[in-house]
């Protein structure tokens, strides 16, 4: 439950209070999604969407590190981490794993509206929860999914929520005065970037390796009442959730067709090294 | 979110709809029927209306894009260089182009951008708009979607194509979100639908596992981040014409939450994207030393050495050099791979190399079965004396290009 006038480390900035004596914590948000353990997954012709069930599921392993760098923040500065999760009921595991991790409270977005979501959809779906279920101060998500691969839903989330997004983040290496300065992977170096909070982030592995669940923590799972959050509180129009609200359309679902190949030879090492160095002149490589 | 049930100039404030509300949510304001927030989008207003002044944008069902035309690329930039990502996307996008009878634009963002601007018109774009001030010399999120927004709102494309760089991952789903339209993720195939004209995004998913096809039926741009040295670079033509208009930049109108502090470039010399030649060793290596003996071939071959996934999560080798679906894509000239089995995952990230040669100790290994040539031997006996030979050539004094 939440109290209308929480205190947080972002509201305190914005209404200027100066100094104060009052130990401000953090409101952490993890999104997290629950996957197939295996990314070897079948799929149905008809309707072109993946067959999800009687595959056992996981939360997605970069959204282990998303929670390992909000447990960490909560450490350093206190506060408190969520872990919301859209998806079918059976993903409320997912949440009850990363309250077993150390979070303090798993939030599950379930509708049957919501299914068939696409990266927009699901981002659209993801604020309003985030908005309905209090302040928060950071949301953090990882990289990408190991089923849809795209990264998207964090950066897209952040433009319904018209919060600023940092994606790829490395090391946090600071939380101050309603800002955090932080370090993030791009392709060519790596960036160090401040930013006012809130503030929407995806974490890569660099963040450090996430911690396993503890006794503790899985007794607390275990007891965990999972907040279900269904469109009856979001209010939201049906025809702007899930398939129906995707821009995208998946039309066509198959398996890659292997590379060709060529020859596969045996010999001793010095006929194989000839062979190759002889391919290499062919290809005008030497 | 804008309500999809719009109120037309046609509305005399009759108020027939407002007694038709199920929802209570329209009221009459200014000899208008207003639509309030309470509106559930039922579509009971519509037919009611005795004037035709109600339209509800629909969910489902095609709509008229006509106005929507153009194959429009971000011209990604690094200290005023155009990244090579862009000039794949305009090859791509004047083939689309060509097929569906429309212009190719480019945007570029960034300070000092002159060259960059004509770069991109011999590259093939028939227009370019160029955003070009001091305040965009490095890369932010929030002043670079707001621009790259207003550009695609002002040149109207059907089609809209972003690098997959890590940049392009990041402000591609800012864009499209703010534009309200679809985008599909690091596509490796572009393909227009001869019967609707749609563009057909095929992309990796399930960890290239599986392949998907998908378009954006209902919402201009069709949006998709396109993965780098997969499509085929546009040739630099200084006969092609086209016209570079330069737009204002206002920083003050623009949002900055984010600063950058700092920025550190990568440490090593060659990098494997852009190497012609690449040398990859796999977990077939057995220890971390091997790298040292991939490092020499790849010298002696003049290339970069990559590394299948497996190696860098045991930590034998850094990061930059994982070649995979969850590394870089590479498309050298050669791909040797050393001990490398070659799972889906390492494959979708180099099998569009020209000559893919394989060192490996099983024959039953996938990577040789998308191999040029796929020698079984144990690659400790066979590099040393494949790098014999080239050093053996190199000090013969043969000339080579």
């Amino acid at each position: 439950m939440y109290l209308p006038f929480y205190t947080t480390a972002s509201s305190l900035l914005s209404t200027n209070s100066g100094e104060t004596s009052l130990t401000v914590g953090l409101n952490i948000v993890i999104c997290i999604k629950q996957v197939p353990e295996t990314t070897e997954v079948e799929f149905d012709k008809e309707t072109g969407r993946l067959k999800r069930e009687g595959v056992a599921a996981v939360i997605n392993p970069f959204d282990e590190y998303a929670i390992e760098t909000g447990l960490r923040l909560k450490e350093k500065h206190g506060g408190a981490v969520k872990a919301i999760s859209m998806g079918p009921p059976m993903a409320e595991q997912a949440l009850r794993d990363a309250i077993a991790m150390g979070c303090d409270e798993g939030i599950l977005v379930s509708d049957r509206v919501f299914g068939g979501a696409d990266t927009w959809a699901t981002s659209l779906t993801l604020a309003k929860a985030i908005q309905l279920t209090g302040p928060h101060d950071i949301i953090i998500c990882g990289l990408k999914t190991t089923d849809g691969d795209t990264g998207q839903t964090g950066p897209e989330m952040a433009e319904h929520l018209g919060e600023s997004c940092i994606s790829y983040v490395s090391q946090i290496l600071g939380v101050e005065d309603g800002k955090v300065t932080l370090k993030r992977n791009l392709d060519d170096g790596v960036e160090t970037l401040e930013a006012p909070l809130p503030l929407i982030i995806t974490v890569s592995k660099d963040v450090g390796q996430p911690r396993l669940a503890t006794l503790r923590g899985r007794l607390a799972a275990k007891k965990a009442t999972i907040k279900v959050i269904t469109n009856k509180e979001m209010g939201m129009n049906p025809k702007e959730l899930g398939l129906d609200g995707s821009y995208t359309r998946v039309t066509k679902i198959f398996t890659p067709e292997p590379h060709a190949g060529g020859e596969v030879i045996e010999g001793t090492p010095d006929q194989l090294a000839d062979a190759i160095y002889r391919k290499l002149k062919e290809a005008k490589i030497v | 979110m804008s309500k999809p049930v719009n109120v037309g100039d046609a509305c005399t404030g009759c108020g027939v709809c407002v007694s038709a509300c199920p929802f209570g949510a329209i009221t009459i304001t200014g000899n208008k029927a207003l639509i309030g927030d309470a509106c559930r989008v039922c579509g009971i207003c519509e037919p009611v209306c005795p004037v035709k002044a109600i339209t509800i944008k629909k969910a489902e069902g095609p709509q008229s894009f006509a106005d929507w035309r153009g194959i429009l690329v971000y011209a990604e930039q690094r200290d005023s260089r155009v990244h090579p990502v862009a000039y794949e996307l305009l090859g791509k996008g004047r083939e689309l182009a060509t097929t569906l009878g429309e212009p190719v634009y480019a945007v570029v963002i960034g300070s000092g951008l002159a060259n960059a601007a004509e770069e991109l018109v011999k590259r093939g774009a028939d227009k370019v708009l160029v955003y070009d001030h001091p305040s965009l010399v490095t890369y932010r999120d929030d002043p670079y979607s707001q621009i790259l927004t207003e550009a695609t709102k002002e040149l109207k494309p059907s089609i809209f194509l972003i690098g997959a760089t890590s940049i392009g991952r990041t402000l591609g789903p800012r864009v499209a979100a703010k534009l309200k339209t679809g985008l599909t993720a690091d596509c490796t195939s572009l393909d227009i639908d001869p019967e609707t004209r749609l563009l057909l995004q095929t992309r990796p998913a399930y960890g290239g596992n599986i392949m998907a096809t998908i378009y954006t039926q209902n919402s201009r741009p069709q949006m998709a981040t396109v993965r780098y040295k997969v499509m085929t670079e546009a040739a630099a033509d200084p006969a092609h014409r086209g016209e570079i208009i330069k737009k204002p930049v206002d920083p003050a109108r623009l949002q900055d939450r984010v600063k950058v502090l700092a920025f550190e470039a990568a440490k090593e010399q060659v990098s494997i994207v852009d190497a012609d030649i690449v040398v990859s060793g796999g977990k077939g290596l057995g220890e971390p030393k091997g790298f040292e003996l991939m490092k020499q071939l790849a010298e002696a071959l003049g290339g970069a050495v990559g590394a299948s996934r497996p190696t860098v999560d045991e930590g034998w080798i850094d990061y930059r050099h994982q070649v995979g679906l969850s590394g870089r894509t590479v498309r050298p000239k050669l791909y040797l791979a050393c001990g490398i089995s070659g799972a889906v995952q390492h494959q979708a990230g180099m099998k569009t190399s020209d000559v893919i040669i394989a060192i490996n100790k099983d024959r039953e290994a996938p990577i040789c079965r998308i191999s040029t040539l796929a020698a079984v031997g144990d690659l400790y006996e066979v590099v040393p004396r494949l790098i014999e030979k080239i050093k053996e050539q190199k000090t013969s004094g043969t000339p080579q290009s």
